[in-house]
């Protein structure tokens, strides 16, 4: 234990919440002391409330409440019901690299079949090894900021290291799967890819609950980096169950020439947030940005992006669907930031909202801030009900009401879903979405 | 039994009273051209037989092979054999045509309690009834309509007409926007159509079309009612006269 440490330790009031599970977290010395810091920021600024513009239609205090204990360590139980639970997701072929209650299942996972190029580590390995006390970087937040992120920091019991070499090219998708276990308790994960130079990669993220768990907490960080002309085809399908609350913070740094795709679904989770931080590190790149929220009942989903044009030549496209019945509530907030020197930017963000109730509410929020004078940018945001005329039309045809507004609600999302290169997420996604549609009766 | 009666139909949008007793009879194998000046009420009476809501009938009765046509959803009479022919119709972006024919088509036939076509049957099916009406293949992998010519737009109507087989086709100004050469096709594709087990309702404003399909019955309508019916050479009598006789005789 070092002085810095024992210093703040004597000045701070540690909540329970954190020393009573202090010892379950993994890492010493900095790697601790930069826990605490992170912990102390988070009780300073408490959970996010409606005061904070960025989290104004979002307000965890009244929705989140409190935060729960820490999830218990899986055991062989926990992993057995896991494995149950994974069916629903594996349809796809790919390196799966499982997380349950928060800690890397190796059991689950596919780690001894890699390829080469690709190096899988876990946080706890890395934070735990006395070699590596410089790594308290893992706990950095970089561009992300806010209570939350914080959170995960201090609380970050486990997560994958993802190191793709220079020119690797990997035949399988990757697939990160948290799973929970546990009833009324919380999971932080914190996940790390990094892509070297022209590499190829896709990377698929799915939340799961086991049966019979309740109303997890899910705190996920992942820290995603595309070296020069690297390729990342990244989705995210959220089909959390409906009483979990999960919130996901996503940071993307994008080098010279690389393409990025992210496509995130969320048609999961009674309470949910995907805030996603993408910056351009290089010229010439593009970002193809995505998301589809489904919602129904009382589901609450914040998707926010953060798009920093840092860098001049960069392109990126958001296209952003939502779909909100009963009294669920969809929130896209977008703000792409354009820096002095971006010059020749390309960047054009369109969110449309479709809601299927008059309780169903879905809140839009651009944000352009351009500060060069050479770019093209634009936005646009629309909300409505489905076109009486094109459901008369497919009823006069011989559709039913419900099979009448499945195909046009399909087709609404497929506009977001068709980015999705692989035939076979693309596949996994359309099914989500055609899931949930039949769930609807 | 007739195949559809129209009887003393009264109908409204809203506050204004559109169809005032209108009344009509069509028999299988029949082709019935109704015509009449703009707002005489023609696309009404296609929409309310359609089932379009908006509409409320406040009088009169529908009835298709003696059931009551008003009681039923518009894809229960699809289902039943009645087809309206849109006069303008929709685009459905991201709906891709052939994926539409196919569900449209089973869900007619699971409506009646039929089997579903599986997929290579009815791809073949399709191609077979669009190359018969010119309609190019590539314009099946497109959305429903969209970016297709006003022409194509009526040749998907027609298709999906040939495909669902019903059993009264209702054509609601067909020949609008069409120039002389996409009228032929269409009419052609209609005309390949008639058969004793089927009617057709030809709405129009204009006499043009029914040189290409040639009606056994002209019915003339004017402010909401049909003031006068006869054989096809009523249509020529129109064209030489116009419509304004009727409107006074209204």
């Amino acid at each position: 234990m070092n002085v810095v440490l024992a210093k703040s330790e004597t000045r701070r009031v540690v909540s329970d919440i954190f020393t009573s599970v202090r010892d379950r977290l993994p890492g010493a010395g900095k790697v601790l002391d930069a826990r605490l810091q992170a912990f102390e920021a988070y009780e300073r600024a408490g959970l996010p409330h409606r005061r904070l513009e960025d989290w104004k239609y979002t307000d965890l205090r009244a929705l989140m409440r409190e935060v729960l204990p820490l999830a218990a360590a899986p055991d062989a139980s926990a992993l057995k019901r896991s494995e149950a639970a994974l069916k629903a997701v594996s349809a796809v072929d790919a390196y799966r690299l499982v997380l349950v209650d928060g800690v890397f299942a190796p059991s689950l996972s596919s780690l001894k079949k890699l390829e080469a190029g690709v190096r899988v580590q876990t946080l706890r390995d890395v934070l735990e090894d006395s070699s590596n006390a410089a790594r308290a970087d893992l706990l950095e937040n970089g561009v992300a900021s806010g209570a939350m992120i914080a959170l995960n920091a201090a609380m970050a019991t486990d997560g994958v290291l993802i190191t793709v070499g220079d020119g690797s090219v990997l035949a399988k998708p990757l697939h990160i799967v948290h799973v929970a276990t546990r009833s009324a308790a919380a999971s932080y994960t914190r996940s790390f890819l990094k892509l070297g130079k022209a590499a190829q990669v896709t990377l698929l993220e799915s939340f799961v609950v086991a049966e019979g768990a309740k109303s997890h907490q899910v705190n996920d960080a992942v820290t995603i980096s595309l070296g020069d002309n690297a390729h990342l085809q990244h989705v995210r399908l959220m089909a959390d169950s409906a009483d979990a609350t999960n919130i996901t913070t996503a940071i993307f740094t994008i080098g010279a020439n690389a393409r990025l795709a992210t496509f995130n679904m969320t048609s999961g989770g009674g309470l949910s947030r995907y805030q996603g931080y993408l910056t351009f590190a290089g010229e010439g790149a593009e970002v193809n940005a995505n998301g589809v929220n489904l919602l129904n009942g009382r589901q609450h989903a914040d998707t926010t992006l953060f798009l920093d044009h840092a860098v001049p030549h960069c392109s990126s496209r958001e296209v952003f669907r939502s779909v909100v019945d009963d009294r669920a509530h969809s929130v896209f907030q977008g703000r792409i930031i354009v820096q002095p020197d971006a010059q020749k930017t390309d960047a054009k963000m369109m969110t449309r909202a479709l809601l299927l109730s008059d309780e169903a509410e879905a809140d839009n929020k651009p944000e352009l801030e351009i500060f060069a004078d050479d770019v093209t940018c634009g936005h646009g945001a629309t909300t409505g009900a489905l076109d009486e005329s094109l459901l008369f039309y497919l009823r006069a045809r011989g559709l039913s009401e419900k099979e009448a507004q499945s195909l046009l609600i399909q087709a609404f999302v497929g506009e977001a879903i068709e980015s999705i290169a692989s035939d076979d997420l693309r596949e996994l996604a359309v099914s989500t979405a055609e899931r949930w549609l039949a769930a609807r009766g | 039994m007739s195949l559809l009666e129209v009887k003393d139909l009264q109908v409204r949008v809203e506050d204004r009273e559109i169809l005032h007793g209108l009344s009509l009879t069509v028999n299988k194998g029949e082709v019935h051209a109704i015509m009449g000046p703009n707002g005489s009420g023609k696309s009404t009476l296609s929409h309310v037989i359609a089932g379009k809501p908006g509409y409320e009938v406040t009088g009169g009765e529908i009835l298709f092979n003696g059931e009551d046509l008003l009681d039923m959803a518009p894809d229960e009479r699809a289902a039943k054999g009645v087809f309206l022919a849109f006069q303008y119709p929709v685009e459905i972006p991201g709906v891709v045509t052939m994926n539409f024919l196919r569900t449209a088509y089973n869900a007619q036939r699971k409506a009646r309690g039929e089997s579903e076509l599986m997929a290579p049957e009815f791809l073949k099916k399709v191609r077979e009834v669009a190359k018969r009406l010119s309609i190019p293949q590539d314009m099946l992998k497109r959305g429903v309509n969209v970016g297709f010519s006003g022409g194509e737009k009526k040749r998907n109507e027609i298709l999906q007409m040939a495909l669902f087989e019903p059993s009264l086709c209702i054509l609601d100004e067909m020949d609008s926007g069409l120039d002389i050469d996409a009228l032929r096709i269409a009419a052609d594709g209609v005309n390949a159509l008639r058969s004793p087990g089927r009617a057709m309702v030809v709405i129009t404003h204009y006499q043009r079309l029914l040189n290409y399909i040639v009606p056994d019955f002209v019915h003339v309508m004017s402010r909401g009612k049909v003031v006068k019916s006869g054989g096809k050479e009523l249509a020529l009598e129109l064209e030489a006269s116009g419509y304004a006789q009727f409107d006074d005789a209204a």
